[in-house]
């Protein structure tokens, strides 16, 4: 069971009046308790099952400007009396930074938790067993499907409680439904795997069974025995489970500690054209049941909604306190990073973007970690689909896509099938002219 | 007696008891309990950013039959826990039933001391060592823009109960030394990383001002970078430099040669042994034995002694990679890859250091040898898809080769391959075997453990480059 809050009360009490006593001016402690069940599945038979319970604590303690940090899993009052007197006297030796500090009263969070964070519907194991079963099933009536690296089905529920010594005591339950399918087909000697994942706060929310299955067998089949194509500069069309990664590598770039320390190719563009005018990305923390939805973040600070870019238009930083002090700027609740971050709907459909050109490339899987940050080069193996006249006509891979994000940027064109199925979404995206290195 | 479970609610006898009558009707099984305290300290923008001290103490209670896993874990360690961690297997597994295969290995291997890095270091030393290697960085050039400089410091003691009362256990030290260099020049900026590390105390990893080298080297690369050119998309040779390069190797057929992949049949290698899988002379090794290496470790997280398995000796694949699971269910012995991240992590097969042997031939033949290539000295990291056998890996330092001779450096490319063939495409083998300078961490289900790779120079006839030109 998770325990609940006034038990993570009780705890984050101890830590603070511990750490007041030792001698610091402030502190800032996160007590978190959660439970997760899984079960996974491989060929429609039970693979394994595993549960974990976990506990922990990580207090921040500051002097003045000299900060330092503790966290453990060890909840014993003797050990916390050690963890808290080391934490102090780490503290005392660090040198101090003038932008430490606990985070503004007046941006503390003070409404009302009214979002649908959590469902208490508990599964049995053997509930959650037939589940995935079922996904594999669905998977296998498929005849190219051959085998599979196991499917899984997921549940965890938490709790927290973030206090601090400014007055700040507030938490809540949150509650995550996951289910993956990941399936092998086979033919002519060609071999591959694909998969399809649902994950939502509520059970009533993820995929059926049978959804899962099939969507997974279908990419894993639709994959086999692909062909590389020459080196050509061609237009991409992004899937939508790898056009929010560009949101994702966004965000990252206009992070507040990024932009602090120079090392984004975003800096100074705020209020500068980074997308082209159709172009509107937002990062909205009240959306009921949504994934990345929360009242506030790590730092206890309200979550307001953003809209990030406007027409193209760089609008505003993620920033929490720290950061947001190196820029002169106040948090806006980003110190856990985005919340539910997407791009708004385009104005084509699916249909007018793969009949937009006579060729294009269609990237259904990317690999590889060719994302740099600083100066925006873009690099990636991936994978996916010749589209010809308006059809998809065979699978692609052995290749890589490279550009500029800076050009990749301005040459976006969404279409208009967002769906808020993770807590960063994005509708499928054609990017015109990139680099494809091939044969 | 468990030395662990000392000042806890849970008593060796107790646990024993548990362990024993939960496992006895399973194939296999343990309880793992795990202690770990670990330090970062990060510099960044010059200031002491943070400095995170960790203390964790958990076990994992895993039984497994036939190819059924059951695992419970909790960081609450209290008779009352572990039972209902038991009954929680036991509802797994209740309509299996198995023999406890008690054999396990035994060693006395020491291949690192029972030394705590944490606190065989002052924290007062240790921040004026990350102060001194900011400074030094920066004065290195003015082009220096940011320097962020981190020291990562790990005890891990683990112990292993088996059903019957057996009790394993090694007590494991790690240290890491990062450091991150970015350049700026014209307008263009560019960074350096560099790091080294092993299974010693900080100090011996300090010896003759060697944090210079690391901040001289992060220094290097961001410079080197600063100059380099837009990357040619499309086939070539590629020469690899020797060390850190050999990820190639780990993404390439080490996962693929993973146990479980193999068992169950989803790697592109699961029917190829016996079969010729690479050039002569390719000899491909995972060694956990080697002194106070990264990936080196006594005993694997299930109790095996770890060994030097040959993976491929002479291009014909010889081994997998095994836990006890997977060996089992194979019908041969664990080769002691039986890893996990945590207390709160299932066993897999995972790599320990994976090494290719060095050959005869030398880097400068292999540099003349190629009208068009590249040189790739340097990677970010790499990723692959097991089933299909394609991999990629992201240069970090690379030069183009022309008529034989190095050229100007280019931009971050990545070069993507298919494993099962590229290790055919090998031309040469170079007389230079290096062992990367302890960094790697290496990635599989959601779980992060360390390793280490090492290889020769090698040239390779036909890799996929990716770039913006055409």
């Amino acid at each position: 069971m998770i325990k609940d809050q006034e038990y993570l009360k009780k705890i984050a009490d101890i830590c603070l009046s511990k750490s007041k006593k030792l001698g610091s001016s402030d502190a800032n402690i996160l007590v978190q308790s959660s439970v997760s069940e899984n079960v996974n599945v491989r060929n429609k038979k039970l693979d394994g099952s595993e549960r974990s319970e976990n506990l922990g604590v990580v207090l921040t303690t500051y002097l003045g400007k000299k900060k330092s940090s503790i966290a453990s899993s060890n909840l014993k009052e003797s050990n916390l009396d050690e963890l808290v007197n080391r934490c102090i006297e780490t503290m005392k030796i660090t040198p101090e930074d003038e932008y430490n500090s606990l985070p503004d009263k007046d941006l503390h969070f003070k409404g009302l938790k009214d979002l649908d964070l959590y469902d208490e519907t508990h599964l049995s194991n053997e509930d959650k067993i037939n589940y995935i079963k079922e996904a594999e099933e669905e998977a296998f009536s498929n005849d190219k499907i051959i085998n599979t690296n196991g499917s899984g089905f997921g549940e965890n529920k938490s709790n927290f409680l973030l206090a601090n010594s400014n007055g700040f005591a507030d938490g809540y339950k949150t509650s995550q439904f996951t289910a993956y399918c990941e399936v092998v087909s086979k033919s002519n000697g060609s071999m591959e795997r694909d998969y399809e994942y649902t994950s939502k706060r509520f059970y009533s929310d993820i995929l059926k069974p049978k959804q899962l299955g099939s969507i997974a067998a279908d990419h894993a089949v639709k994959k086999l025995n692909p062909q590389k194509i020459k080196s050509e500069k061609i237009s991409l069309i992004f899937d939508k489970r790898i056009s929010k990664n560009f949101l994702s590598i966004f965000a990252s770039a206009i992070s507040s500690s990024a932009i602090a320390k120079g090392t984004t190719f975003l800096k100074d563009k705020l209020n500068q054209q980074v997308f082209n005018p159709e172009i509107n990305i937002q990062d909205h923390g009240n959306i009921r049941k949504a994934n990345g939805s929360r009242y506030f973040d790590s730092e206890g600070i309200a979550v307001v909604n953003l809209d990030l870019i406007k027409n193209g238009i760089l609008q505003d930083y993620l920033i929490d306190t720290y950061n947001g002090k190196k820029i002169n700027r106040k948090s806006n609740g980003r110190a856990s990073g985005t919340t539910n971050l997407y791009f708004q709907n385009g104005s084509k459909t699916f249909e007018d973007l793969i009949k937009s050109e006579n060729k294009i490339l269609y990237i259904k899987e990317t690999i590889g970690h060719g994302t740099n940050i600083i100066n925006g080069d873009y690099s990636v193996g991936a994978s996916g689909m010749m589209i010809e006249n308006g059809e998809f006509s065979y699978p692609v891979s052995e290749i890589t896509i490279a550009g500029n994000l800076n050009n990749i940027f301005k040459n976006i064109t969404l279409a208009d099938d967002l769906e808020f199925n993770y807590a960063t979404n994005s509708p499928t995206m054609m990017v015109e002219g990139m680099v494809v290195g091939g044969k | 007696m468990s030395t662990l479970l000392k000042n806890t609610e849970l008593t060796s006898e107790r646990a024993d008891s548990i362990v024993s009558e939960t496992l006895n009707n399973c194939d296999d099984g343990e309880l793992y309990i795990e202690d770990t305290k670990s330090e970062t300290i990060v510099l960044d923008d010059n200031k002491i950013k943070s400095s995170n001290y960790t203390s964790d103490l958990g076990y994992g209670f895993r039984a497994v039959t036939g190819d059924t896993v059951a695992y419970s874990h909790s960081n609450e360690i209290s008779e009352k826990s572990l039972k209902n961690s038991s009954e929680n297997l036991k509802s797994t597994l209740k309509n299996n039933s198995g023999t406890y295969n008690s054999e396990i290995k035994k060693t006395n291997q020491k291949l690192y001391k029972d030394v705590d890095p944490i606190e065989s270091k002052s924290m007062k030393s240790k921040i004026e060592l990350l102060n001194n290697m900011n400074e030094y960085a920066r004065s290195k050039d003015s082009s220096v823009k940011q320097v962020t400089a981190s020291l990562l410091a790990e005890k891990k003691n683990v112990e292993i109960i088996r059903s019957g009362g057996e009790l394993l256990s090694d007590n494991r030290p790690l240290v890491r030394i990062n450091m991150s260099v970015m350049v700026e020049k014209n307008g263009r900026k560019e960074t350096g990383v560099f790091g080294i590390g092993g299974r010693q105390d900080y100090d011996e990893y300090l010896k003759n001002d060697n944090w210079k080298k690391v901040c001289d080297e992060a220094f290097r690369i961001a410079s080197t970078n600063i100059e380099s050119k837009p990357s040619l998309a499309g086939e070539m040779k590629v020469v690899l430099g020797p060390g850190w390069p050999a990820i190639l190797i780990h993404e390439a057929v080490g996962h693929g040669l993973e146990g479980d992949f193999n068992r169950k049949k989803t790697s592109a290698f699961h029917d190829l042994v016996g079969k010729k899988v690479a050039s002569d002379g390719v000899t491909i090794i995972d060694d956990g034995t080697l002194d106070n290496r990264r990936g080196s470790l006594n005993i694997d997280d299930e109790g095996t002694p770890t060994e030097r398995t040959v993976l491929i000796e002479n291009g014909i694949l010889k081994n997998f990679m095994q836990d006890r699971l997977n060996a089992r269910l194979m019908n041969t012995k664990s080769t002691g890859n039986g890893r996990r991240e945590s207390y709160k992590h299932v066993v897999m097969p995972r790599m320990r250091n994976t090494i290719m042997l060095g050959g005869s031939n030398n880097q400068e033949e292999m540099i003349k040898s190629v009208d068009k290539g590249i040189f790739a000295v340097s990677f970010g990291g790499g990723q692959v898809d097991i089933t299909s056998g394609k991999f990629v890996f992201n240069c970090t330092e690379a030069y183009e080769i022309i008529n034989g001779k190095i050229g100007s450096p280019i931009k971050g490319a990545t070069l993507i391959g298919d494993g099962p063939s590229s290790l055919k495409e090998i031309l040469m083998v170079g007389n230079d075997m290096m062992l990367d300078p302890g960094i790697g961490t290496c990635g599989k289900a959601g779980q992060g453990v360390p390793v280490g790779v090492g290889q020769p120079s090698l040239l390779i006839n036909n890799m996929t480059v990716g770039g913006t030109q055409l």
